[in-house]
């Protein structure tokens, strides 16, 4: 990885910001017409808006840096799920609405305090879109820990079901926090941040939730999976199939 | 001269609407971050974007455009900035006002007042609402639902 070079660091670690937010708004955009109700449509269906607009200027950014020419769509629409470098987390299933409540929860209280670094970033193009998404953020963590708060303190039904959900998804949290070459060869540049700070955050504010969830926090699990590496599980294909699909079978189609 | 050009754009722009709410101009949104008369005579337009996800933005974006057309300026170009970013405080009193009278809360801090009767015991039902930037509260006094301009 280190082959790449500073400026092909650069444009993995921004493409890295972009895919996940473009897969975890797909994902939340699976909802619509069939979340419990229809504030609940509106919650996820408005998360999944702005996680899509931070994610159109970060993929425009990531094109430029590339330097080859590809815009939003082509990088959105015509990559194989092998280039998608998003974290694993942001590509898991819906499930029932605890998982995908659950899923957003360990989602924003990660991307909240990287965006509020990523606010002071040396790249101004980067720090200005972090900088916007930090309120945007803060506003899906409100939302995503009220519903953990209410499922893991409403019936043992739902603490059970969003207690397992926790349980499933915690091992895909491990690569948010691990550094790789391109992390720290971003954070040295003064690009990217100190994820071992963001996890501090992070931490507190799990600890915070699930204690007032009364949820239990799920163990560390030995095995990690590197989405951000292009490794990805076998739901990824599947959802950029539908995704992609139209572009595919009309190359360059317009609304 | 430019002097001139750019309050007339200003003028023009404070009649240009947005899409969602159409009672706002997009002056009284404080979207408006510069005008400028580049040396060949282009017209660019600085546009703050609001939320990362309202679909309006590039929409705005024509209706600027088209603005000035009317206006007879040949070379436009209307260009994001998006740092610092769009906060609700750049709403001017003028565009609260108008919020207010529409029906909408305003995106102020503190307490939530009834837009309609004017109540400050209201109640928030939901975090989102028809549009990006509203959320849904209803008054416990006269009723009403409404929505309220999220403060960002």
């Amino acid at each position: 990885m280190s082959t790449r070079g500073d400026s092909g660091n650069h444009g993995a670690f921004v493409l890295r910001l972009a895919d996940s937010n473009l897969v975890l708004a797909q994902r939340l955009g699976e909802w619509i017409g069939h979340a419990p109700a229809l504030e609940e449509d509106l919650g996820l269906a408005n998360t999944a808006l702005d996680l899509l607009g931070q994610a159109r200027l970060l993929l425009t950014y990531a094109g430029a840096l590339e330097g080859r020419g590809r815009d939003e769509d082509a990088l959105a629409y015509l990559r194989e799920e092998g280039e998608y470098l998003n974290c694993a987390l942001a590509e898991q299933p819906n499930g029932d609405f605890g998982d995908t409540l659950a899923r957003q929860f360990l989602f924003d209280a990660w991307q909240l305090p990287l965006y509020e670094r990523l606010a002071s970033s040396r790249d101004p193009q980067l720090a200005a879109i972090a900088a916007r998404g930090v309120k945007e953020a803060r506003y899906h963590l409100r939302y995503s820990s009220g519903w953990v708060v209410r499922l893991g303190d409403g019936t043992a039904e739902s603490h059970g079901r969003v207690q397992g959900s926790l349980e499933r998804l915690w091992p895909y949290t491990a690569e948010l926090f691990d550094a790789d070459d391109i992390d720290r060869a971003m954070q040295v540049a003064g690009i990217g941040v100190d994820l071992g700070a963001v996890r501090v955050d992070w931490e507190q504010t799990v600890a915070a939730v699930l204690a007032e969830a009364t949820l239990a926090r799920p163990g560390d699990r030995p095995w990690h999976w590197y989405g951000k590496r292009g490794e990805h599980g076998e739901h990824l294909g599947h959802m950029l199939a539908q995704m992609q699909a139209l572009q595919r079978a009309h190359p360059g189609a317009r609304w | 001269m430019n002097a001139l050009v750019e309050s007339d754009v200003r003028l023009r722009l404070a009649d240009v609407p947005d899409p969602e709410i159409p009672v706002l101009s997009l002056v009284d949104l404080g979207l408006v971050r510069h005008v400028r008369i580049t040396e060949g005579g282009t017209v660019e337009v600085g546009i703050s974007p609001t939320y990362s996800g309202c679909p309006a933005t590039s929409f705005i974006k024509s209706s600027v455009e088209a603005a000035l057309r009317r206006g007879g300026y040949p070379a436009i170009r209307v260009v994001d900035v998006l740092a610092p970013p769009w906060t609700t405080d750049w709403i001017t009193p003028e565009g609260r006002r108008k919020l207010r009278e529409f029906g909408i809360a305003p995106p102020l801090a503190g307490p939530v007042s009834c837009p309609r009767c004017g109540s400050p015991d209201t109640v928030l039902l939901s975090e989102f609402g028809s549009t990006p930037c509203k959320a849904l509260h209803r008054c416990t006094r006269c009723l009403e639902p409404f929505d309220r301009f999220k403060c960002l």
